[in-house]
Protein backbone atom coordinates (compact mmCIF):
# COMPACT_ATOMS: atom_id res chain seq x y z
CA UNK A 1 0.00 0.00 0.00
CA UNK A 2 2.59 2.37 0.74
CA UNK A 3 4.40 2.59 -2.61
CA UNK A 4 0.94 4.09 -4.17
CA UNK A 5 0.68 7.44 -5.46
CA UNK A 6 -2.46 10.28 -4.53
CA UNK A 7 -3.65 9.52 -7.55
CA UNK A 8 -3.81 5.63 -6.91
CA UNK A 9 -5.09 5.28 -3.51
CA UNK A 10 -8.08 7.67 -4.59
CA UNK A 11 -9.26 5.34 -7.26
CA UNK A 12 -7.93 2.31 -4.02
CA UNK A 13 -10.30 4.10 -1.90
CA UNK A 14 -12.97 4.71 -4.01
CA UNK A 15 -13.09 1.10 -5.31
CA UNK A 16 -12.56 -0.43 -1.60
CA UNK A 17 -9.58 -1.81 -2.19
CA UNK A 18 -8.71 -1.05 1.05
CA UNK A 19 -10.05 1.61 3.96
CA UNK A 20 -8.28 5.01 5.00
CA UNK A 21 -8.11 3.46 8.08
CA UNK A 22 -5.84 0.59 7.00
CA UNK A 23 -3.70 2.28 4.79
CA UNK A 24 -3.46 5.09 7.62
CA UNK A 25 -2.52 2.28 10.40
CA UNK A 26 0.31 0.85 7.51
CA UNK A 27 1.38 3.90 6.93
CA UNK A 28 1.96 4.89 10.93
CA UNK A 29 3.67 1.58 11.41
CA UNK A 30 6.15 2.36 9.00
CA UNK A 31 7.05 5.89 10.58
CA UNK A 32 7.63 3.74 13.66
CA UNK A 33 9.70 1.05 11.90
CA UNK A 34 11.88 2.95 9.61
CA UNK A 35 11.63 6.70 10.68
CA UNK A 36 13.81 6.41 14.15
CA UNK A 37 16.88 6.25 11.27
CA UNK A 38 15.61 9.08 8.99
CA UNK A 39 14.04 11.09 11.09
CA UNK A 40 11.66 13.09 9.02
CA UNK A 41 8.53 13.96 11.54
CA UNK A 42 9.29 15.72 14.32
CA UNK A 43 5.51 15.26 15.40
CA UNK A 44 3.19 11.87 14.38
CA UNK A 45 0.20 12.66 15.50
CA UNK A 46 -1.65 9.03 15.60
CA UNK A 47 -4.40 9.47 17.32
CA UNK A 48 -6.22 12.09 15.39
CA UNK A 49 -5.18 10.23 12.01
CA UNK A 50 -6.79 7.56 13.11
CA UNK A 51 -9.48 9.68 13.97
CA UNK A 52 -9.66 11.29 10.37
CA UNK A 53 -9.64 8.22 8.34
CA UNK A 54 -12.20 6.77 10.63
CA UNK A 55 -14.35 9.76 10.29
CA UNK A 56 -13.29 9.57 6.28
CA UNK A 57 -14.39 5.66 6.09
CA UNK A 58 -17.70 6.48 7.45
CA UNK A 59 -18.36 9.24 4.98
CA UNK A 60 -17.48 6.95 2.31
CA UNK A 61 -19.64 4.56 3.64
CA UNK A 62 -22.78 7.53 3.58
CA UNK A 63 -22.01 7.85 0.21
CA UNK A 64 -20.22 11.34 0.58
CA UNK A 65 -16.76 10.99 -0.67
CA UNK A 66 -14.80 12.94 -2.38
CA UNK A 67 -11.52 12.80 -4.40
CA UNK A 68 -9.23 13.43 -0.83
CA UNK A 69 -11.36 11.79 1.27
CA UNK A 70 -9.10 9.48 3.36
CA UNK A 71 -5.98 10.87 1.68
CA UNK A 72 -3.04 10.71 3.82
CA UNK A 73 -0.28 13.78 3.76
CA UNK A 74 1.72 15.31 6.17
CA UNK A 75 2.55 18.96 6.77
CA UNK A 76 5.70 20.67 6.94
CA UNK A 77 6.08 22.07 10.46
CA UNK A 78 5.81 25.32 9.39
CA UNK A 79 1.98 25.46 9.18
CA UNK A 80 0.32 26.00 11.71
CA UNK A 81 -2.08 23.20 13.40
CA UNK A 82 -4.51 23.71 16.20
CA UNK A 83 -3.84 22.17 19.28
CA UNK A 84 -1.08 20.60 17.26
CA UNK A 85 3.17 21.11 18.41
CA UNK A 86 4.01 23.72 15.70
CA UNK A 87 8.02 24.01 16.28
CA UNK A 88 9.21 25.64 13.34
CA UNK A 89 12.33 23.23 13.79
CA UNK A 90 13.30 25.48 16.34
CA UNK A 91 13.56 25.58 20.52
CA UNK A 92 11.70 28.88 20.21
CA UNK A 93 8.48 26.93 19.36
CA UNK A 94 9.50 23.69 20.62
CA UNK A 95 6.33 23.94 23.63
CA UNK A 96 4.11 25.48 20.47
CA UNK A 97 0.93 24.42 19.89
CA UNK A 98 -0.76 26.55 17.80
CA UNK A 99 -3.86 28.11 18.71
CA UNK A 100 -5.26 27.64 15.15
CA UNK A 101 -4.97 26.28 12.02
CA UNK A 102 -3.08 27.75 8.71
CA UNK A 103 -5.65 27.86 5.65
CA UNK A 104 -3.66 24.94 3.88
CA UNK A 105 -4.52 22.72 6.74
CA UNK A 106 -7.55 23.99 7.14
CA UNK A 107 -8.09 23.33 3.04
CA UNK A 108 -6.83 19.62 3.21
CA UNK A 109 -9.07 19.21 6.35
CA UNK A 110 -12.17 20.34 4.62
CA UNK A 111 -11.12 17.84 1.84
CA UNK A 112 -11.39 15.00 4.24
CA UNK A 113 -7.63 14.34 3.65
CA UNK A 114 -6.02 12.46 7.03
CA UNK A 115 -2.98 14.08 8.37
CA UNK A 116 -0.06 11.73 9.44
CA UNK A 117 1.55 14.52 11.68
CA UNK A 118 4.54 17.65 11.09
CA UNK A 119 7.55 16.68 9.01
CA UNK A 120 11.25 18.04 10.02
CA UNK A 121 12.77 21.55 8.41
CA UNK A 122 15.85 23.49 8.88
CA UNK A 123 15.01 26.29 11.77
CA UNK A 124 12.77 28.54 10.66
CA UNK A 125 13.44 27.32 7.01
CA UNK A 126 17.43 28.54 6.83
CA UNK A 127 19.00 26.04 5.31
CA UNK A 128 19.89 23.66 2.66
CA UNK A 129 20.71 20.68 4.51
CA UNK A 130 17.91 19.79 7.48
CA UNK A 131 21.27 20.07 9.46
CA UNK A 132 19.73 23.20 11.61
CA UNK A 133 16.73 22.09 12.51
CA UNK A 134 16.69 21.71 16.32
CA UNK A 135 15.30 18.49 16.40
CA UNK A 136 18.20 16.61 14.87
CA UNK A 137 19.06 16.22 11.16
CA UNK A 138 17.11 14.02 8.62
CA UNK A 139 18.83 11.22 6.91
CA UNK A 140 18.29 11.13 3.29
CA UNK A 141 16.78 7.66 2.66
CA UNK A 142 19.07 7.18 -0.56
CA UNK A 143 22.31 7.21 1.92
CA UNK A 144 21.50 8.15 5.62
CA UNK A 145 24.68 9.68 5.76
CA UNK A 146 24.00 12.33 3.38
CA UNK A 147 21.85 15.27 3.79
CA UNK A 148 18.01 14.80 1.78
CA UNK A 149 18.43 18.95 1.21
CA UNK A 150 16.36 21.40 2.94
CA UNK A 151 14.56 23.28 4.28
CA UNK A 152 12.28 20.97 3.23
CA UNK A 153 13.98 17.70 4.23
CA UNK A 154 11.30 16.35 6.22
CA UNK A 155 8.54 16.97 3.50
CA UNK A 156 11.22 14.88 0.80
CA UNK A 157 12.43 11.88 2.65
CA UNK A 158 9.74 11.26 4.31
CA UNK A 159 8.11 11.11 0.69
CA UNK A 160 10.98 9.43 -0.64
CA UNK A 161 11.17 6.63 1.91
CA UNK A 162 7.71 5.87 1.03
CA UNK A 163 5.86 7.12 4.87
CA UNK A 164 3.64 9.03 3.22
CA UNK A 165 2.73 9.78 -0.51
CA UNK A 166 2.62 13.39 -0.23
CA UNK A 167 3.67 16.58 1.85
CA UNK A 168 3.21 20.24 2.04
CA UNK A 169 6.48 22.07 1.67
CA UNK A 170 7.62 25.49 1.61
CA UNK A 171 10.26 27.27 -0.47
CA UNK A 172 11.74 30.35 0.00
CA UNK A 173 14.98 29.93 -2.27
CA UNK A 174 14.87 26.43 -3.24
CA UNK A 175 13.53 25.11 -0.13
CA UNK A 176 10.89 22.98 -2.05
CA UNK A 177 13.17 22.16 -5.02
CA UNK A 178 16.48 21.30 -3.74
CA UNK A 179 15.22 18.80 -1.08
CA UNK A 180 13.09 17.37 -3.50
CA UNK A 181 15.93 16.48 -5.88
CA UNK A 182 18.33 15.55 -3.35
CA UNK A 183 15.82 12.72 -2.76
CA UNK A 184 14.40 11.50 -6.29
CA UNK A 185 11.24 13.22 -5.56
CA UNK A 186 8.46 15.70 -6.65
CA UNK A 187 8.49 19.51 -5.96
CA UNK A 188 6.96 22.26 -7.16
CA UNK A 189 6.86 25.68 -6.07
CA UNK A 190 4.03 27.81 -7.46
CA UNK A 191 3.73 31.65 -8.51
CA UNK A 192 4.45 33.59 -5.59
CA UNK A 193 0.81 34.36 -4.28
CA UNK A 194 -0.86 31.38 -5.34
CA UNK A 195 -1.50 29.67 -2.00
CA UNK A 196 -2.06 31.41 1.33
CA UNK A 197 0.69 31.81 3.50
CA UNK A 198 -1.84 32.60 6.41
CA UNK A 199 -0.57 30.66 9.32
CA UNK A 200 2.39 29.50 7.67
CA UNK A 201 5.74 30.86 9.95
CA UNK A 202 6.60 33.68 7.70
CA UNK A 203 11.06 33.55 7.25
CA UNK A 204 11.03 35.95 4.52
CA UNK A 205 7.50 37.58 3.58
CA UNK A 206 8.02 38.61 -0.09
CA UNK A 207 9.37 35.38 -1.10
CA UNK A 208 8.12 32.50 1.00
CA UNK A 209 5.83 30.64 -1.10
CA UNK A 210 4.01 26.99 0.16
CA UNK A 211 4.04 24.10 -2.27
CA UNK A 212 3.92 20.46 -2.96
CA UNK A 213 6.54 17.46 -2.47
CA UNK A 214 5.22 14.04 -4.00
CA UNK A 215 5.77 11.17 -5.93
CA UNK A 216 4.63 12.16 -9.47
CA UNK A 217 3.51 15.37 -11.00
CA UNK A 218 0.14 14.14 -11.17
CA UNK A 219 0.08 13.84 -7.51
CA UNK A 220 1.31 17.42 -7.41
CA UNK A 221 -1.52 18.88 -9.92
CA UNK A 222 -4.00 16.75 -6.59
CA UNK A 223 -2.51 18.99 -3.95
CA UNK A 224 -2.50 21.86 -6.19
CA UNK A 225 -6.11 21.74 -6.62
CA UNK A 226 -6.89 21.84 -2.91
CA UNK A 227 -3.75 24.33 -2.02
CA UNK A 228 -4.30 27.28 -4.59
CA UNK A 229 -6.75 29.92 -4.45
CA UNK A 230 -7.34 33.58 -3.17
CA UNK A 231 -7.41 34.04 0.44
CA UNK A 232 -8.48 37.59 2.18
CA UNK A 233 -6.06 36.79 5.44
CA UNK A 234 -3.36 36.72 3.37
CA UNK A 235 -2.48 40.27 2.17
CA UNK A 236 -0.41 39.37 -1.11
CA UNK A 237 -2.48 36.15 -1.72
CA UNK A 238 -4.06 36.51 -5.88
CA UNK A 239 -7.48 36.50 -6.30
CA UNK A 240 -7.33 34.96 -9.62
CA UNK A 241 -8.85 31.64 -10.69
CA UNK A 242 -7.95 28.33 -10.51
CA UNK A 243 -7.36 26.14 -13.12
CA UNK A 244 -8.18 22.27 -12.57
CA UNK A 245 -3.99 21.56 -12.97
CA UNK A 246 -5.12 18.16 -13.48
CA UNK A 247 -7.17 18.88 -16.64
CA UNK A 248 -4.04 20.06 -18.72
CA UNK A 249 -1.46 16.80 -17.10
CA UNK A 250 -2.19 14.98 -21.06
CA UNK A 251 -1.68 18.01 -23.51
CA UNK A 252 0.77 17.46 -26.13
CA UNK A 253 4.19 19.16 -25.84
CA UNK A 254 4.75 19.00 -29.47
CA UNK A 255 6.32 22.67 -30.15
CA UNK A 256 6.81 23.95 -26.76
CA UNK A 257 10.18 25.93 -26.44
CA UNK A 258 12.34 24.97 -24.03
CA UNK A 259 14.75 27.89 -22.54
CA UNK A 260 18.35 26.61 -21.57
CA UNK A 261 20.04 29.39 -19.79
CA UNK A 262 23.57 29.35 -20.64
CA UNK A 263 24.52 30.66 -17.15
CA UNK A 264 22.77 27.19 -15.48
CA UNK A 265 25.29 24.97 -17.04
CA UNK A 266 29.21 26.54 -16.69
CA UNK A 267 31.99 24.91 -14.92
CA UNK A 268 30.27 24.84 -11.13
CA UNK A 269 27.89 22.37 -12.74
CA UNK A 270 29.98 18.86 -13.24
CA UNK A 271 30.04 16.87 -16.05
CA UNK A 272 28.08 14.45 -14.67
CA UNK A 273 25.51 16.69 -13.79
CA UNK A 274 25.34 18.29 -17.15
CA UNK A 275 24.78 14.90 -18.49
CA UNK A 276 21.98 13.63 -16.57
CA UNK A 277 20.10 17.34 -17.21
CA UNK A 278 21.05 17.22 -20.78
CA UNK A 279 19.91 13.42 -21.40
CA UNK A 280 16.31 14.79 -19.73
CA UNK A 281 16.16 17.89 -22.75
CA UNK A 282 16.97 15.42 -25.20
CA UNK A 283 13.96 13.10 -23.99
CA UNK A 284 11.90 16.49 -24.71
CA UNK A 285 13.22 16.70 -27.79
CA UNK A 286 12.20 13.18 -28.35
CA UNK A 287 8.77 13.97 -27.74
CA UNK A 288 8.52 16.90 -30.13
CA UNK A 289 9.91 20.27 -27.69
CA UNK A 290 12.16 22.60 -29.78
CA UNK A 291 15.17 23.89 -27.73
CA UNK A 292 16.83 27.08 -27.51
CA UNK A 293 19.81 28.66 -25.68
CA UNK A 294 18.85 31.90 -23.73
CA UNK A 295 20.87 34.00 -21.24
CA UNK A 296 20.12 34.94 -17.81
CA UNK A 297 22.67 37.61 -17.35
CA UNK A 298 22.05 38.64 -13.74
CA UNK A 299 21.78 35.37 -12.36
CA UNK A 300 25.20 35.73 -10.28
CA UNK A 301 23.49 38.66 -8.24
CA UNK A 302 20.83 36.40 -7.18
CA UNK A 303 22.09 34.93 -3.80
CA UNK A 304 23.61 38.75 -2.79
CA UNK A 305 20.15 40.23 -3.58
CA UNK A 306 18.77 37.25 -1.62
CA UNK A 307 21.09 37.12 1.22
CA UNK A 308 20.02 40.81 1.99
CA UNK A 309 16.52 40.47 1.23
CA UNK A 310 15.53 37.34 3.05
CA UNK A 311 17.30 38.06 6.17
CA UNK A 312 16.02 41.71 6.54
CA UNK A 313 12.49 40.58 6.48
CA UNK A 314 13.60 37.57 8.62
CA UNK A 315 15.26 40.23 11.56
CA UNK A 316 11.79 41.82 11.24
CA UNK A 317 9.30 38.70 11.18
CA UNK A 318 11.10 37.34 14.15
CA UNK A 319 11.21 39.85 16.46
CA UNK A 320 7.66 38.57 17.46
CA UNK A 321 9.42 35.63 19.07
CA UNK A 322 9.82 37.64 22.47
CA UNK A 323 9.40 34.87 25.24
CA UNK A 324 6.07 36.95 26.17
CA UNK A 325 3.30 35.95 24.22
CA UNK A 326 4.42 32.04 23.24
CA UNK A 327 6.94 29.84 22.44
CA UNK A 328 10.17 29.68 25.10
CA UNK A 329 11.00 31.76 27.41
CA UNK A 330 14.50 32.19 29.93
CA UNK A 331 14.57 31.19 33.26
CA UNK A 332 14.40 33.95 35.71
CA UNK A 333 15.07 37.05 34.01
CA UNK A 334 16.27 39.91 35.82
CA UNK A 335 14.25 42.81 33.58
CA UNK A 336 12.94 42.95 30.14
CA UNK A 337 15.78 43.26 28.12
CA UNK A 338 17.72 39.99 29.75
CA UNK A 339 13.94 38.40 29.09
CA UNK A 340 14.23 39.37 25.02
CA UNK A 341 18.31 38.64 24.57
CA UNK A 342 18.35 35.75 26.23
CA UNK A 343 14.66 34.00 25.47
CA UNK A 344 16.20 34.88 21.90
CA UNK A 345 19.61 34.33 22.68
CA UNK A 346 18.95 30.28 24.28
CA UNK A 347 15.67 30.36 21.70
CA UNK A 348 17.42 30.27 18.33
CA UNK A 349 20.20 28.13 16.94
CA UNK A 350 23.23 29.70 15.32
CA UNK A 351 22.41 30.03 11.58
CA UNK A 352 19.04 31.95 12.35
CA UNK A 353 20.88 34.29 14.50
CA UNK A 354 23.41 34.90 11.85
CA UNK A 355 20.21 35.70 9.29
CA UNK A 356 18.55 38.06 11.58
CA UNK A 357 22.07 39.75 12.34
CA UNK A 358 22.11 40.53 8.97
CA UNK A 359 18.96 41.60 8.17
CA UNK A 360 19.57 44.14 12.07
CA UNK A 361 22.59 45.94 9.70
CA UNK A 362 21.10 45.60 7.02
CA UNK A 363 18.23 47.64 7.79
CA UNK A 364 20.14 49.86 10.82
CA UNK A 365 20.50 53.63 10.05
CA UNK A 366 22.63 54.54 7.27
CA UNK A 367 22.69 51.41 5.25
CA UNK A 368 19.11 51.14 3.80
CA UNK A 369 20.31 52.39 0.62
CA UNK A 370 23.15 50.61 0.44
CA UNK A 371 21.78 47.15 0.84
CA UNK A 372 17.81 46.45 1.21
CA UNK A 373 17.11 49.39 -1.72
CA UNK A 374 20.12 48.10 -3.53
CA UNK A 375 18.96 44.51 -3.41
CA UNK A 376 15.46 45.48 -4.40
CA UNK A 377 16.62 47.15 -7.26
CA UNK A 378 18.59 43.76 -8.30
CA UNK A 379 15.56 41.59 -7.98
CA UNK A 380 13.97 43.88 -10.38
CA UNK A 381 16.84 43.41 -12.90
CA UNK A 382 16.49 39.85 -12.21
CA UNK A 383 12.70 39.56 -12.81
CA UNK A 384 13.31 41.79 -15.91
CA UNK A 385 15.66 38.43 -17.29
CA UNK A 386 12.90 36.17 -16.57
CA UNK A 387 10.19 38.15 -18.40
CA UNK A 388 12.78 39.07 -21.30
CA UNK A 389 13.34 35.17 -22.02
CA UNK A 390 9.92 34.19 -21.52
CA UNK A 391 9.02 36.39 -24.80
CA UNK A 392 10.83 33.90 -26.62
CA UNK A 393 10.29 30.59 -24.80
CA UNK A 394 7.36 28.66 -23.01
CA UNK A 395 9.39 26.84 -20.30
CA UNK A 396 13.19 27.19 -18.63
CA UNK A 397 15.16 24.26 -17.89
CA UNK A 398 18.04 23.86 -16.26
CA UNK A 399 19.78 21.82 -12.79
CA UNK A 400 18.16 22.02 -9.49
CA UNK A 401 21.69 21.91 -7.36
CA UNK A 402 25.32 22.02 -8.54
CA UNK A 403 25.83 18.18 -6.74
CA UNK A 404 23.98 15.31 -5.48
CA UNK A 405 23.19 14.93 -1.82
CA UNK A 406 26.23 16.11 0.12
CA UNK A 407 27.57 14.49 3.11
CA UNK A 408 26.42 15.92 6.62
CA UNK A 409 28.58 18.11 8.29
CA UNK A 410 30.12 18.64 4.83
CA UNK A 411 29.35 22.62 4.64
CA UNK A 412 28.42 23.26 7.96
CA UNK A 413 31.76 25.23 8.35
CA UNK A 414 31.36 28.21 6.20
CA UNK A 415 27.96 29.09 6.11
CA UNK A 416 28.07 30.85 2.50
CA UNK A 417 29.33 27.50 0.78
CA UNK A 418 25.55 26.03 2.29
CA UNK A 419 24.24 29.33 0.36
CA UNK A 420 25.41 28.37 -2.94
CA UNK A 421 23.92 25.20 -2.56
CA UNK A 422 20.90 27.43 -4.10
CA UNK A 423 22.75 29.37 -7.13
CA UNK A 424 19.72 27.38 -9.33
CA UNK A 425 16.82 28.06 -7.33
CA UNK A 426 17.27 31.09 -5.47
CA UNK A 427 16.63 33.59 -8.82
CA UNK A 428 13.15 32.05 -9.66
CA UNK A 429 11.73 33.26 -5.43
CA UNK A 430 13.18 36.26 -6.32
CA UNK A 431 11.29 36.85 -9.35
CA UNK A 432 8.46 35.22 -7.69
CA UNK A 433 7.91 32.67 -10.56
CA UNK A 434 6.99 28.98 -9.94
CA UNK A 435 9.01 26.33 -10.78
CA UNK A 436 9.34 22.67 -10.07
CA UNK A 437 11.89 19.54 -9.75
CA UNK A 438 11.71 16.15 -11.45
CA UNK A 439 13.83 13.39 -11.19
CA UNK A 440 15.92 12.75 -14.27
CA UNK A 441 18.60 10.59 -13.88
CA UNK A 442 21.84 9.72 -11.17
CA UNK A 443 25.09 10.28 -10.33
CA UNK A 444 26.92 7.93 -8.23
CA UNK A 445 23.51 6.04 -7.25
CA UNK A 446 22.32 9.52 -6.14
CA UNK A 447 18.88 11.18 -7.58
CA UNK A 448 19.49 14.31 -9.72
CA UNK A 449 16.47 16.62 -10.36
CA UNK A 450 15.93 18.51 -13.91
CA UNK A 451 14.37 22.01 -13.00
CA UNK A 452 11.31 23.58 -15.31
CA UNK A 453 10.61 27.19 -14.40
CA UNK A 454 7.37 28.74 -15.52
CA UNK A 455 6.18 31.73 -16.45
CA UNK A 456 4.26 33.89 -13.46
CA UNK A 457 0.81 31.64 -13.28
CA UNK A 458 1.97 29.10 -15.39
CA UNK A 459 1.98 26.20 -13.14
CA UNK A 460 -0.61 24.32 -15.44
CA UNK A 461 1.89 24.07 -17.93
CA UNK A 462 4.84 22.86 -15.61
CA UNK A 463 3.12 20.56 -14.00
CA UNK A 464 1.64 18.97 -18.03
CA UNK A 465 5.78 18.82 -19.10
CA UNK A 466 6.49 17.14 -16.13
CA UNK A 467 3.84 14.44 -16.20
CA UNK A 468 4.61 13.74 -19.88
CA UNK A 469 8.51 13.21 -18.38
CA UNK A 470 7.49 10.79 -16.11
CA UNK A 471 5.15 9.11 -18.94
CA UNK A 472 8.39 8.80 -20.63
CA UNK A 473 10.96 7.88 -18.00
CA UNK A 474 11.20 5.92 -14.61
CA UNK A 475 13.09 7.82 -12.59
CA UNK A 476 10.46 9.04 -10.37
CA UNK A 477 9.34 5.46 -9.84
CA UNK A 478 13.34 4.49 -8.50
CA UNK A 479 13.71 3.70 -4.63
CA UNK A 480 15.65 3.78 -2.43
CA UNK A 481 17.55 0.64 -1.75
CA UNK A 482 16.57 -0.74 1.81
CA UNK A 483 12.90 1.28 1.34
CA UNK B 1 33.18 44.33 4.26
CA UNK B 2 35.32 43.17 7.76
CA UNK B 3 33.55 43.81 10.84
CA UNK B 4 34.72 44.84 14.30
CA UNK B 5 34.32 42.23 16.88
CA UNK B 6 32.39 45.43 18.44
CA UNK B 7 30.20 45.63 15.63
CA UNK B 8 29.25 42.15 16.12
CA UNK B 9 27.83 43.20 19.56
CA UNK B 10 26.35 45.79 18.90
CA UNK B 11 24.07 44.30 16.07
CA UNK B 12 23.73 41.63 18.66
CA UNK B 13 22.36 44.09 20.95
CA UNK B 14 19.89 45.86 18.45
CA UNK B 15 18.72 42.64 17.46
CA UNK B 16 17.90 41.74 21.30
CA UNK B 17 20.51 38.84 20.56
CA UNK B 18 22.34 37.57 23.68
CA UNK B 19 25.71 35.96 22.11
CA UNK B 20 28.14 33.76 24.39
CA UNK B 21 31.32 35.74 24.67
CA UNK B 22 33.24 32.60 22.91
CA UNK B 23 31.39 32.62 19.76
CA UNK B 24 31.76 36.10 18.92
CA UNK B 25 34.79 35.33 16.66
CA UNK B 26 32.55 32.39 14.92
CA UNK B 27 30.37 35.19 14.25
CA UNK B 28 32.60 38.11 13.41
CA UNK B 29 34.16 35.73 10.87
CA UNK B 30 30.78 34.32 9.24
CA UNK B 31 28.91 37.59 9.15
CA UNK B 32 32.12 39.05 7.20
CA UNK B 33 32.13 36.30 4.75
CA UNK B 34 27.93 36.69 4.20
CA UNK B 35 28.22 40.79 3.46
CA UNK B 36 31.60 40.37 1.33
CA UNK B 37 29.25 38.04 -1.01
CA UNK B 38 26.79 40.50 -0.77
CA UNK B 39 28.84 43.37 -1.42
CA UNK B 40 29.00 42.01 -5.13
CA UNK B 41 25.78 44.05 -5.51
CA UNK B 42 27.72 47.65 -5.09
CA UNK B 43 29.10 47.14 -7.70
CA UNK B 44 26.13 46.99 -10.37
CA UNK B 45 24.60 49.69 -11.93
CA UNK B 46 21.14 50.23 -10.84
CA UNK B 47 20.34 54.30 -11.42
CA UNK B 48 17.33 54.66 -12.70
CA UNK B 49 15.79 51.43 -11.86
CA UNK B 50 12.70 50.94 -9.27
CA UNK B 51 13.05 48.78 -6.33
CA UNK B 52 10.85 45.87 -6.50
CA UNK B 53 9.03 44.97 -3.47
CA UNK B 54 6.33 42.34 -5.05
CA UNK B 55 6.96 39.99 -7.95
CA UNK B 56 3.38 41.18 -9.38
CA UNK B 57 4.15 44.95 -8.38
CA UNK B 58 1.20 44.30 -6.15
CA UNK B 59 -0.82 47.05 -4.10
CA UNK B 60 -1.65 46.62 -0.88
CA UNK B 61 -5.33 45.55 -0.73
CA UNK B 62 -8.08 47.75 1.30
CA UNK B 63 -11.04 46.36 3.36
CA UNK B 64 -13.93 47.86 5.13
CA UNK B 65 -13.32 48.90 8.29
CA UNK B 66 -15.16 46.45 10.30
CA UNK B 67 -14.70 43.78 13.03
CA UNK B 68 -14.16 40.06 11.69
CA UNK B 69 -12.15 38.70 14.50
CA UNK B 70 -14.18 37.40 17.89
CA UNK B 71 -12.26 38.14 20.78
CA UNK B 72 -10.08 35.10 22.08
CA UNK B 73 -8.07 36.22 24.76
CA UNK B 74 -8.57 33.15 26.88
CA UNK B 75 -7.47 30.68 23.77
CA UNK B 76 -4.17 32.22 22.90
CA UNK B 77 -3.48 33.16 26.80
CA UNK B 78 -3.09 29.44 27.10
CA UNK B 79 0.38 28.84 25.18
CA UNK B 80 2.20 32.42 27.11
CA UNK B 81 4.76 31.56 29.61
CA UNK B 82 3.09 33.58 31.88
CA UNK B 83 0.08 35.34 32.55
CA UNK B 84 -2.16 37.02 35.52
CA UNK B 85 -5.67 38.03 35.20
CA UNK B 86 -5.64 38.49 31.34
CA UNK B 87 -2.42 40.36 31.27
CA UNK B 88 1.30 38.85 29.83
CA UNK B 89 3.55 38.87 32.78
CA UNK B 90 7.22 40.12 32.21
CA UNK B 91 9.36 41.38 34.99
CA UNK B 92 8.84 44.71 36.36
CA UNK B 93 9.46 47.73 33.94
CA UNK B 94 8.47 50.69 36.49
CA UNK B 95 10.01 50.73 39.37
Amino acid sequence: MHNKTIAEISRDLASGEYSSTELTTDLLNRVKQLDGDINSFITVTDEQALAQAKAADERRAAGNADAWTGVPIAHKDIFCTNGVLTTCGSKMLSNFEAPYDATVVSKFNDAGAVSLGKLNMDEFAMGSSNESSFFGPVANPWDKERVPGGSSGGSAAAVAARLVPGATATDTGGSIRQPAALCGVTGLKPTYGRISRWGMIAYASSLDQAGTITRTAEDAALMMNVMAGFDPKDSTSVDREVPDYTSSLDNSIEGMTIGLPKEYFRDDLSADMQQQVRNAIAEYEKMGAKVKEISLPNTHLAIPAYYVIAPSECSANLSRMDGVRFGYRCEDPKDVEDLYCRSRGEGFGNEVKRRIMIGSYALSAGFYDAYYKKAQQVRRLIRNDFTNAFNDVDVIMGPVTPTPAFKRGEKTSDPVEMYLEDIFTIALNLAGLPGMSVPCGQVNNLPVGLQLIGNFFDEGRLLNAAHKFQQATDWHLKTPADI
Amino acid sequence: MALEQDQVRKIASLARLQLDENQIADYQTNLSNILDLVDQLSAVDTSGIEPMAHPLDAVQRLRADVVTEENQREHFQKIAPAVDQGHYLVPRVVE
